[in-house]
């Protein structure tokens, strides 16, 4: 127990003295995972939005399939991604293994699903709400995507956050396709790895505490855009 | 609709991760290095390589994992230069035509390290092979690596040496734990249990707990590192100029004296041992 309250103290000191060392994996751990849910939300939310709203051959095998995925391993994903920017791999001519590039990519397949399955439910129930309403109004479900996903902006909010929890949580791909090296692809988890390994338990444990702080931040400040939001409507 | 959509979308995603991820500043000389974790952990690595890069201006960047990630890794020219210790792989690669211009750079050693109250009472003995004899005898739990890396294959040539093929299925005082050496180290804390370790590790270790060394400074447990080029005719991407000079100084004088330097609590990790005909 002494060596969490040790380790608590270290992290106050890691953050007020603002290692610049320390500055530097926290920047590069946000610019992996918000890239990476960017790109996840760019690519989940039309394409759970498509699955929900249109009937084609398929779609329940689709529906599974994008929930299964949601429970892919990262070290999975970093494995497939690994075989594909390998100097051996399909796309090695990209050089792109070893790179904050590589990263973005292996957390933008893991967290795709997370954002796509859970905007597929959202938009679903939205759908069996208000379908009969707007196709009363001559909205086809073409249309009805976007009207959807807006209407449910806020619900999908969470879903994207959900999405960048996992992306900031998971060290497996990351270190597979980083290569933890430093100054380069070195991120908060890869680092914590690297200290537990070390057995330097308490100042993991810090950092640990560090990603924890910068999660909070990072989902109140969405808390408060979304309350800002509700009020400013009503 | 929804496919040009679609197709919008992605191309805009690609379009952010180019903006966002391309690394920023002039294209500095670097060179990629694929090593073991004892280098790494050790902090040999973080001490030698800055003394390069401020020399000669190229920046080395180590991707640390276990031995036979790191051979897998030369294999698909996924790095300029690797630095491992188990030879008989080395010269594997180099057969396969995937490694060229290996050189032997330093020893370290491995060590027993093994819970004070000593149940097995291997302590005292400089026999490593007999101290792993008794460790059977007693019926003490034994963690292994388990993960085919150097520092693994180094202590499954102890055992066979010893008589003894332990397997983690049929023996269950014996532990593959699967993992790096520093996690194995966590394990046998934990478990107060006997392991190999190189001293590296052991030395920068901070989670010791019951742990101390037992056996050490017998020749079967001297850890042979070995630097090579990844081969610029087979993967034509290898930054082989950059490497070369990267190989060169580490075995340089300047290079090895440097080496025999490098001290953790004192103690001298690495010998440094390049002899200008020695390589293979």
């Amino acid at each position: 127990m002494s060596e969490i309250w040790s380790a608590l103290g270290k992290a106050m000191v890691l953050i007020a003295d603002f290692d610049p060392d320390l500055v530097e994996i926290i920047g590069l751990s946000l610019r992996v995972s918000l890239t990476a849910v960017l790109i996840a939300a760019v690519i989940g939310l039309p394409v759970g939005a498509a699955v929900a709203l249109f009937r084609f051959p398929g779609r329940p095998v689709l529906v599974v399939l994008i929930n299964a995925l949601m429970g892919l391993p990262p070290v999975v994903v970093g494995l497939i991604v690994y075989l594909l920017l390998s100097r051996a791999g399909p796309f090695g001519v990209f050089n792109l293994l070893y790179s904050p590039t590589a990263m973005i990519i292996a957390q933008a397949i893991l967290i795709g699903p997370i954002v796509a399955a859970l905007t597929r439910q959202t938009v679903e129930d939205l759908w069996q709400e208000y379908g009969e309403q707007l196709t009363s109004f001559g909205v086809g479900p073409g249309r009805a995507v976007w009207t959807l996903l807006w209407d449910g902006r806020f619900s999908l909010l969470t879903g994207v956050l959900a999405g960048f929890g996992r992306a900031s949580a998971e060290v497996g791909a990351v270190m597979i396709v980083g290569g933890n090296i430093d100054h380069l692809t070195r991120v908060m988890t890869t680092s914590i790895a690297l200290e537990t390994s070390k057995g330097n338990l308490e100042i993991a444990l810090a950092l640990g505490i560090i990603l924890l702080i910068i999660a909070l931040g990072i989902n109140a400040s969405a808390y408060a855009i979304r309350d800002v939001a509700y009020r400013t409507e009503s | 609709m929804t496919l040009a959509s679609l197709l919008r979308a992605g191309l805009a995603a690609l379009l952010l991760t180019a903006t966002f991820a391309s690394p920023g500043g002039a294209q500095e000389r670097s060179v990629r290095m694929l090593s073991t974790t004892s280098t790494e952990n050790s902090g040999l690595l973080s001490y030698l390589l800055p003394i390069f890069e401020s020399k000669t201006g190229i920046r080395v960047h180590v991707v640390a994992v276990g031995t036979g990630q790191a051979l897998r890794g030369a294999r698909n020219g996924d790095a300029d230069v690797l630095m491992v210790h188990d030879k008989a792989s080395e010269l594997k690669l180099i057969a396969d035509g995937h490694g060229i211009e290996r050189r032997e750079v330093m020893y370290n050693d491995f060590v027993i390290v093994g819970p004070r109250d000593d149940p097995a009472k291997i302590g005292g003995t400089n026999d490593a092979i007999s101290a792993l004899q008794m460790i059977k005898k007693s019926g003490a739990v034994f963690v292994s690596r388990g993960d085919d890396s150097g520092t693994h294959k180094a202590e499954r040539r102890l055992w066979r040496a010893a008589g003894i093929e332990p397997e983690g299925r049929s023996d269950p005082w014996y532990r593959e734990a699967g993992s790096g050496m520093g996690a194995t180290l966590n394990i046998a804390a934990g478990m107060n249990a006997y392991t190999l370790t190189d001293r590296g590790t052991w030395l920068s270790f901070r989670n010791r707990r019951d742990l101390e060394i037992l056996v050490e400074g017998d020749p079967p447990l001297f850890n042979q590192y070995g630097i090579m080029l990844v081969n610029p005719a087979k993967h034509p991407h290898v930054k082989a100029k950059e490497a070369r000079a990267l190989i060169d100084w580490i075995t340089s004088p300047e290079g090895q004296r440097a080496i025999g330097k490098f001290t953790v609590e004192g103690r001298v990790l690495f010998i440094p041992n390049f002899r200008a005909k020695g390589g293979s």
